[in-house]
């Protein structure tokens, strides 16, 4: 526990000045948005597809006013639950993609380090050229395919994403698997006479996990801005099935013409402090993980009072 | 440089090119088969409800869906071969005569807003890594950060309510009406024949409706320039020979900018081949913003219209077009940084 602690802490403790007030920004930012990701239903006045509340019906795109702080939208929606429920969505689809390009990429990276051969090849080719394509438009052509068969769903959007990132987890996992199989515990384990599926599942797993995190880390903000892309296009999730950002600000920019401002500016708003949030966070962990833009903070050197009994000779001379 | 023969630039192009062939074959065989192996009928998706069983069956035969797939695949790549993209479904007619009529609004588009954001992502870059930790590193690195974080459609929205209406910019479209119909369309590239044709009208007219559309993408790509700058001068004001020359003695100013500057955006090049495909993203969205008549929104258009010919021919084009590019700035690099030809 300690030392999980003091991991965590590593980023924090090693930092000086700016570079930890960002990390902490960042860290508070994300925060607040994974609160209102877990707690919507709680801190949500009303549900992100209400447009009557005790039989009263909201207004078609109201100003902000006492009962709508962020006023309704042309479906009758508020717009502020709908920022907060938004943040659920997000959340849902960062961890449903990052968990799909885990149980897939990391399997895929092991057997293909591990084995090596032709599937290695082809495995390699194909990861390759997906990671060569324009990412937003392998998302867009994959959600085009997924939404026309099971519509637009939040599961949809998430296998769209996990398209465009698993070829980074899976070459993260492969060159791990690649440099960890030449170690002498899995010589070991090998003498022992452990079977190739033992030892990927028992040594090579627990030891190529390790990176998953980080990447998880680094893509959410990325991953994040392309979700509100394919809902801008209406690839994404419908309004009634979830409150999505990306497909709010759709809606929002017929409004810009005719003073309504309300409508886009808030889900934009959360768009952007979100992606600042998980960038700081990133950015931070970079400065302080990444040797050579590293400036750890020093210890300030107490030099031994000068005395005139401790004087070198040497000086004088 | 010319040891074994391996370090030579005629060698390095050829290999470059013949290694970006495979790829280029497995982006295709990608494309093809995703798209044709996914469940439901191209045809009846398109068209479905428009025309009657009997015509729906002449298109799929014309279309040549009811032969084996592995026949449509080499079809398919004989006719990218020869540069053919196939028909659209919706609106029957060659995917190519749709990329030259758009493509080129998205050039214009996307070069303005390359224009835009080296012009303002380079000096501040350059800046934030001389004066690193300062206040204006604090607070160009924030700008970089929101250039990033802020969504470019989110940004059109902002632009279209308090910028476009104060100046009396238009928000829609890359030109009027009257514009479209007075220019003679020569090089199917609005801006260049508004100029050639010599109306001042047109011509302000044209640029009236880049500026907003160009600005809201180039913000996008200024960021990365920023933060790709401000790294490159901080890793270059720390090497050896940026040392040496402050030991020796040189002045400041001299080493910032002789040893500092220069070095520091040697890399720019490379990440601008790079870029292009986060240019290409964001245009699709830009355009989509701004109702800009380009490949990308004609793109959404058929997906919203569910063309799967129309969608696998841009999709091919657009592929096609960013691995040649990243070629071109490679064979640039060499050209310009020996050291790139291992």
């Amino acid at each position: 526990m300690r030392r999980l602690v003091s991991v965590l802490g590593k980023p924090f403790t090693e930092t000086t000045g700016l570079a930890r007030w960002m990390l902490v920004a960042g860290v508070a930012i994300t925060a607040l948005f994974l609160v209102f990701a877990i707690f919507a239903p709680w801190l949500a006045p009303y549900g992100f597809a209400q447009s009557s509340s005790h039989g009263v019906e909201f207004p078609k795109a109201g100003a902000p006013s006492h009962a709508h702080p962020f006023g309704t939208d042309r479906l009758f929606f508020d717009v502020l639950s709908r920022v907060i429920w938004g943040a659920r969505t997000a959340l849902e689809v960062v961890i449903l993609s990052i968990l799909f390009c885990v149980v897939l990429g990391v399997p895929l990276g092991i057997v293909s380090g591990f084995y090596g051969g032709w599937l290695d090849r082809i495995l390699v080719l194909v990861m390759d050229a997906l990671y060569a394509f324009p990412s937003f438009l392998l998302a867009i052509v994959v959600s085009f395919l997924l939404v026309n068969v099971y519509g637009g769903s939040v599961i949809a959007v998430s296998l769209s994403l996990t398209v465009v990132y698993i070829p980074q987890y899976y070459r993260v996992v492969r060159n791990t698997t690649l440099s960890a199989k030449e170690a002498t515990y899995i010589e070991a384990a090998r003498a022992m006479g452990a079977r190739d599926i033992r030892i990927m599942r028992k040594y090579l797993f627990g030891n190529v996990i390790q990176s998953v995190p980080v990447l998880g880390t680094l893509n959410a903000a990325d991953a994040i801005l392309t979700l509100a892309g394919l809902g801008f296009l209406g690839l994404g999730i419908q309004s009634t099935e979830a409150a999505e950002w990306g497909h709010d600000l759709n809606r929002a920019l017929a409004d810009a013409g005719s003073g309504v401002w309300w409508t886009g500016l808030y889900p934009g708003l959360a768009i952007v402090f979100l992606v600042i949030g998980l960038t700081l966070v990133g950015e931070g962990l970079n400065e302080t993980l990444n040797p050579t833009l590293r400036r750890r903070r020093l210890l300030p050197v107490v030099m031994p009072p000068r005395t005139a009994t401790t004087s070198i000779p040497e000086e004088q001379s | 440089m010319t040891r074994g023969g391996s370090g030579s630039l005629p060698r390095y192009i050829l290999q470059r090119i013949l290694l970006v062939i495979p790829m280029i074959w497995v982006i295709l065989t990608l494309v093809f088969f995703v798209l044709r192996v996914a469940p439901g009928d191209p045809v009846s998706a398109a068209l479905g409800g428009k025309l009657d069983q009997q015509a729906l069956d002449q298109r799929r035969e014309a279309l040549g869906f009811n032969r084996p797939l592995i026949a449509q695949y080499w079809d398919y790549l004989s006719s990218v071969v020869h540069l053919d993209f196939g028909t659209t479904f919706s609106d029957n007619q060659p995917v190519l005569h749709v990329i030259r009529d758009n493509g080129g609004a998205t050039l214009t588009l996307t070069v303005a807003a390359f224009v835009i954001a080296l012009v303002v992502g380079i000096p501040l870059g350059l800046l934030a890594g001389r004066y690193r930790d300062s206040v204006p590193d604090a607070g160009i690195r924030l700008f970089g950060i929101l250039t990033y974080a802020a969504p470019v459609f989110f940004v059109g929205f902002l632009m279209q309510y308090y910028v476009a209406e104060p100046l009396g910019l238009p928000t829609s479209g890359d030109a009027s009406p009257i514009t479209v119909f007075e220019v003679q369309p020569k090089t199917h590239i609005l801006l260049v024949d508004a100029f050639l044709s010599g109306n001042t009208d047109a011509m302000q007219d044209v640029l009236k409706h880049l500026v907003l559309p160009a600005v809201t993408l180039g913000l996008l790509v200024c960021g990365v320039f920023i933060r790709l700058v401000r790294v490159n001068m901080l890793q270059t004001m720390q090497t050896d020979y940026v040392e040496a020359a402050e030991a020796r003695g040189v002045k400041r100013r001299n080493v910032t900018w002789r040893h500092g500057f220069r070095n520091a955006l040697v890399p720019v090049i490379t990440v601008i081949g790079l870029q292009f495909a986060l240019l290409l993203s964001g245009a699709v969205l830009t355009e989509s913003t701004f109702n800009w008549p380009g490949l990308g929104q004609k793109l959404v258009q058929y997906i919203n219209n569910r063309d799967y010919g129309a969608v696998q021919g841009i999709i091919t084009f657009f592929a096609i077009a960013v691995v040649v590019i990243s070629v071109l700035v490679d064979i640039v690099n060499a050209l310009i940084d020996p050291r790139v030809r291992y």
